[in-house]
């Protein structure tokens, strides 16, 4: 080869929506991934406002019981796989590139697939609405034989796992890749920004535990088109075995959806308190204890199933071990707001209700893990308000948090800083509201799952539902601020964020179409 | 000389193609579980969009590489991105063996010490449940089962030979044994299809049937595209392609024919023998 | 507007304040395993809330003091092994402390050994079956809440959807072993007050045991998503002092036998109506309706000549049976709806719900279907035709 080297970047982008679709680009992946879990986000909360809406008093009022467990089967699994997964993906394609000052992914085509597999993914999620016999209405836990027996929709919702499982291989094989292989040098491992390592964590277990999902769901298929009879006991098989497959990819799964939001509150918290992140190392360790553990704990999930003594103690104690690391983690967030010099923005507002709320649901999660209480409160309202707790305010709450943190990076533009506020205290307020009651209904003994309700229930249903709609509303906030930020507002400038120090703040604000063509010199 | 910078395509057509071919793909099969016609011309619809993708993304990536515009650090990519690929696999394999572990260990033996609601069922494997008490010949393990343990071994010898070949820049052997082992890859699938038409049970035969036929069928399936890859592989070389130091894409099939092995080398002591 | 001031209406027919209970923990335990239950939930609850408020006392005295605007600097120190290694160590320590006294309780749950009785629990969609071994003993227990006050109609009572026309009957003092098990999809017999929740899985046994000192009442629900009446197949457990219960047992064995001799009986079709609309309201009224027509795409309707589309799974088995055609509900004849009833359609949610009930509420059920809504078949199905179809068994 003779040749001079080519420079990768001569080549424009085409225009109009064509950009859109053949992009081999980091940052507008990652605005596609974005916006496609927002447009999901607000579908899947909206099924959530119907099922608040039913839940509001006793007696059926709107939705016959059909329907609602497609409300909430399908507010699940959108939440879940069209919303957040995607949305922290979207983070990790804007982002990742730029804090370890990688020219874009390793694999830019690929990175335009593994999004655009995830829209074909949601029309085949979203028509099975229009099937005959409507959408899944099994839980999206789709636990058989009751998922034997559903329509077409539930061959539909099989087949978009399947999609979004490939889109997430994908993804995160180049994400894998891209942190491993395209680090400028002199960023090492342990010089990595922590929502860098979190990510790396996070797509280690999304390609452990995906295919295994498939396998699952494709074992559902067969059993319902192809005569198996793997959850089938008059076949020799097990319905619960699906709950122990689909569990080992459930609870890896839910690290999956807060190992990033992890990574975003230890960038923000040092920002704000203008100090660096106390115990990195530990931090580090502790990520990767969660991700082992994660593999260790499926069980837990199905403590009522009829499982041995010696399996329920085992499953419980390696279920309260993961309390430990976690612990570690919210300890070191705390010390590194201690004798810091704190101002309180929108994303630190966020990132301080993240870490109180979801200790939380922590420690109900704590609470779930002991087996004798566990089969009490399993399949309880409880458990919804656990798992939002983790999700919601863990989750969803970081990916706000990080989304005023970035937009000025993002869009050159600072956000409305009065609207966040008001995003930030209606949010966290409403939640509460929704949430926390729900602990009390749990322990009363009101089962999820259900259109209608006994009448003890009553009163705390009214005050979840309440909360809820103004939750709802609270994200349209949301929806505008980010638009009018993108719009126009201040100039951001290259560094918003006095205490920032990762490398995205050393690049204009917006940053050019292309970034690190030469790799920064670290110090 | 090596490209200065780390090689970003230009936009692409080829992953909407993709997406195109796998939404068609999968509505026609969504049709054909609903006995529609269309959808089977459905299906082969999208797998024409699948192949045309295929092609033309592989195409691009070989021209691009031919012309040298890959550095050392793609190439560590694209062996990154092929390990971790693999290892999905690996996953997906090590759900299905966990499910037949399940059954044997597990799910089978507590049904036969349930007789409140199976009385008489024996938990004897292989067996295809106490709902289906009507005997069947399993497959035993010293017949094809084992003559195929040997073929896939000796492909991957051959595969490995057709390697230190092309190391040596010794191309004559690199073609022989690529031939072999590709004629190897395909007497295996012969004889397995031999194997599934002389079976005496189907996949609706309880447990068993339904294990065998997804363990063995999914592994069977991978022979198959591991065969194509070696196939267009066994292309490029005709073509004059790779170097002695510069062949990542023949070491990438060889990795996958070798997980092949192993996956068989499971199957064979899990699913025939023991 | 209409339909908003309807539900208005239906809103100010519930009492709220009748019923109000804001009930802050487990209900009160009526089993000694429910009460380690509930003791061991207040010592987690207050160990978590120790350590919620020795942790965020640090983090919100550092929100006040540590705050830019009032001039605090920060302190630029990122590091403290022997920190690290406190707050790793101290967790452990107390998550031994819980795990002790939890294990012994998880021991003595699962020690069923040595019950007195033995009773074996069915889930069905959407019935709970029970059958005490050993005494020839068995019966469904339906809910008994009407449609009227789930849709809204009428006020609802203070067991609203927690009520059933017959409940688990058991004597008190005794271990009693529950054998659980389901005939279609994984149900939970979930009773609170108990300590006491198992999940029905098909084809296999798990139990669970309880022994209950205070004669009493106690309700639960199904605690599984089973499908759409899974908000309406509750549990209900009455326990009684021994000899009541002993009582009670002689009185169904009784029944039983009565019941046996007067299947030749004939009945008339009124008689067969009235007791079929009561079947067909506590069983077939989730899916097909109160008024028949099933839900579209779904559930398919039993009135003639009513239009029903769905997937040909659905479709298809009734074209077969005779039941649809073009499009159209058309009416089969009585014997392939005597098996519909009593055998299901394999590949279906509709289940073989016959081999739950009687064969005089089959044929009622059926004589019923065949002559409401505006079918006029006048079909009336004697008890013994049902019977033939039940010992003929399933098509195969």
């Amino acid at each position: 080869m003779t040749t001079t080297a080519l420079n990768p970047h001569e080549h424009t982008h085409p225009a109009g929506i064509m950009r859109w679709l053949t992009t081999t680009n980091h940052k507008d992946i990652g605005t596609l991934y974005l916006w496609f879990s927002f447009a999901m986000f607000l579908f899947a909360g909206a099924l959530a406002m119907l099922i608040r809406t039913e839940l509001f008093q006793p007696g059926l009022q709107f939705f016959q019981p059909n329907l609602f467990n497609q409300l909430t089967t399908m507010h699940g699994l959108i939440m879940i796989f069209g919303a957040i997964m995607p949305a922290f993906v979207g983070f990790a394609n804007w982002q990742i590139p730029l804090m370890i000052g990688a020219p874009d992914m390793a694999f830019p085509r690929l990175n335009n697939w593994s999004f655009w597999l995830l829209p074909m993914a949601a029309m085949l999620l979203l028509g099975s609405f229009f099937a005959p016999g409507g959408a899944v209405s099994g839980g999206w836990t789709m636990y058989p034989p009751l998922y034997i027996q559903g329509g077409p929709g539930y061959d539909m919702t099989i087949l978009a796992i399947h999609i979004m499982g490939l889109s997430s291989i994908i993804g995160s094989i180049n994400i894998i890749t891209t942190i491993l292989n395209m680090r400028a040098p002199g960023i090492t491992l342990m010089k990595m920004p922590m929502f860098v390592w979190t990510w790396l964590i996070t797509a280690f277990l999304l390609v452990a535990v995906m295919p295994v999902l498939a396998s699952a769901v494709t074992m559902l298929l067969t059993d319902r088109h192809f005569g198996t009879h793997f959850f089938d006991a008059a076949g020799g098989g097990d319905p619960v075995m699906f709950q122990h497959i689909f569990w080992f990819f459930g609870h890896p799964e839910v690290y999956i959806m807060i190992l990033p939001a992890f990574g975003i509150l230890s960038t923000i918290i040092p920002t704000f308190a203008r100090k660096p992140l106390f115990g990195y190392h530990s931090m580090v360790y502790a990520t990767a204890s969660i991700a082992i553990l994660s593999f260790l704990v499926w069980a837990h999930h199905m403590f009522a199933v009829g499982m041995g003594v010696a399996a329920q103690l085992f499953f419980m104690y390696s279920t309260m071990l993961i309390a430990i690391p976690t612990g570690v983690k919210v300890f070191n967030w705390i010390a590194t707001m201690w004798r810091g010099s704190m101002t309180f923005e929108t994303p630190m507002l966020f990132s301080v209700a993240v870490v109180c709320l979801f200790t939380i649901g922590g420690f109900s999660g704590l609470v779930l893990a002991v087996v004798p209480v566990d089969i009490q409160l399993q399949d309880t309202y409880y458990v919804v308000a656990h798992f939002h707790y983790v999700l919601f305010s863990g989750a969803a709450m970081s990916i706000m948090a990080g989304v005023y943190y970035w937009l000025p990076k993002w869009t050159g533009h600072m956000y409305d800083e009065r609207l966040g506020q008001w995003h930030f205290w209606l949010t966290t307020i409403a939640f509460n509201v929704t949430f926390f009651p729900m602990h009390f209904t749990g322990l009363a003994g009101m089962p999820r799952r259900i259109p209608d309700y006994a009448l003890q229930f009553a009163d705390f249903n009214v005050i979840s539902s309440i909360g809820a709609f103004v939750l709802g509303a609270a994200q349209l906030l949301f929806l505008y601020t980010v638009v009018k930020c993108i719009r126009g507002g201040k100039h951001a400038g290259e560094k918003p964020w006095e205490g920032a120090d990762t490398l995205e703040w050393t690049l204009p604000s917006p940053p050019p179409y292309h970034t690190f063509e030469n790799p920064p010199a670290i110090a | 000389m090596q490209a200065k910078h780390y090689y970003l395509p230009a936009p692409s057509w080829w992953p909407i193609v993709g997406s195109v071919a796998i939404i068609t793909l999968a509505s026609g099969f969504l049709m054909k579980l609903q006995n529609i016609e269309a959808g089977i011309y459905l299906m082969i619809a999208g797998a024409l969009i699948m192949a045309y993708m295929l092609f033309g993304w592989f195409g691009a990536v070989i021209r691009e590489s031919l012309a040298g515009k890959f550095n050392d650090q793609v190439d560590v990519s694209y062996r990154w991105g092929m390990m971790w690929f693999i290892f999905s696999e690996v996953m997906f394999f090590a759900a299905l063996f966990g499910t037949l572990f399940y059954i044997r260990i597990f799910s089978v033996p507590w049904l036969g010490a349930t007789p409140l609601l199976w009385p008489g069922y024996s938990a004897d494997w292989p067996t295809a449940g106490p709902g289906f008490p009507d005997p069947f010949t399993p497959m035993g393990a010293w017949g094809i089962p084992a003559i195929n343990t040997l073929i896939l071994l000796s492909s991957g010898a051959t595969v490995t030979w057709a390697h230190w070949g092309l190391k040596k820049n010794n191309r004559s052997q690199l073609k022989i044994g690529l031939a072999l082992t590709i004629l190897l890859g395909v007497i295996f699938l012969v004889l397995q299809v031999h194997e599934y038409q002389s079976a005496d049970f189907t996949i609706k035969t309880g447990v068993y049937g339904a294990t065998f036929y997804l363990l063995t069928g999914f592994h069977g399936a991978h022979v198959t595209l591991g065969a194509i890859m070696l196939s267009v592989i066994m292309g490029r070389v005709l073509a004059g392609h790779f170097t002695h130091d510069n062949h990542f894409a023949f070491e990438a099939v060889s990795w996958y024919w070798h997980f092949v092995d192993v996956v068989w080398l499971l199957l064979f002591v899990f699913v025939y023998w023991l | 507007m209409k339909k908003i001031l309807s539900h208005i209406t239906a809103l100010s027919l519930y009492n709220g304040q009748a019923y109000a209970a804001y009930n802050l923990n487990l209900p009160t335990p009526a089993t000694p395993i429910a009460l380690q239950i509930y003791d061991l939930h207040n010592l987690i609850l207050i160990v978590c809330l120790f350590i919620f408020i020795l942790v965020f006392v640090f983090m919100f005295y550092a929100l006040f003091k540590h705050r830019k605007s009032t001039g605090h600097q920060a302190v630029q120190f990122h590091n403290n092994t022997k920190l690290e290694i406190v707050w790793t160590i101290i967790p452990f320590f107390i998550l031994i402390g819980i795990a002790f006294p939890t294990t012994k309780t998880v021991l003595a749950m699962k020690n069923v050994e040595h019950a007195d009785m033995n009773i074996k629990a069915t889930g069905h969609q959407w019935v709970w079956e029970y059958e005490y071994l050993g005494e020839g003993v068995n019966f469904i227990s339906n809910l008994s809440t009407t449609q009227d006050q789930i849709n809204n109609k009428v006020v609802k009572g203070p067991h609203y959807l927690l009520e059933v026309d017959k409940p688990l009957v058991v004597p008190t003092g005794k271990k009693i072993r529950i054998l659980l098990t389901s005939t279609d999809v994984i149900h939970s017999w979930w009773l609170p007050e108990f300590g006491v929740k198992q999940d029905a899985v098909p084809g296999f046994i798990h139990e669970v045991w309880f022994q209950v000192d205070k004669p009493g009442i106690y309700r639960g629900q199904c605690a599984e998503l089973c499908g759409i009446g899974h908000g309406y197949m509750p549990i209900v457990v009455e326990a009684m002092p021994p000899e009541q219960y002993t009582g009670w047992l002689q009185v169904q064995k009784a029944t039983l036998a009565e019941a046996a001799t007067t299947g030749a009986k004939i009945y008339t079709l009124d008689e067969l109506k009235t007791e079929g609309e009561k079947v067909y309201l506590s069983r077939c009224a989730i899916c097909h309706q109160a008024n028949g027509l099933g839900v579209a795409g779904v559930f398919p309707s039993l009135v003639e000549g009513s239009a029903f589309s769905a997937a040909p799974e659905v479709t298809s088995p009734l074209a077969k049976r005779g039941f649809w055609k073009d499009g159209k509900i058309v009416m089969g004849t009585k014997n392939e709806h005597l098996d519909i009833v009593m055998h299901g359609i394999p590949g279906t949610a509709m289940q073989g719900i016959g081999l739950q009930l009687t064969d005089l509420e089959v044929a009622a059920v059926v004589s019923y279907e065949r002559n409401s809504w505006g079918n006029t078949t006048g079909d009336v199905v004697q008890p013994a035709e049902a019977a033939a179809i039940r010992k003929k068994g399933a098509p195969s």
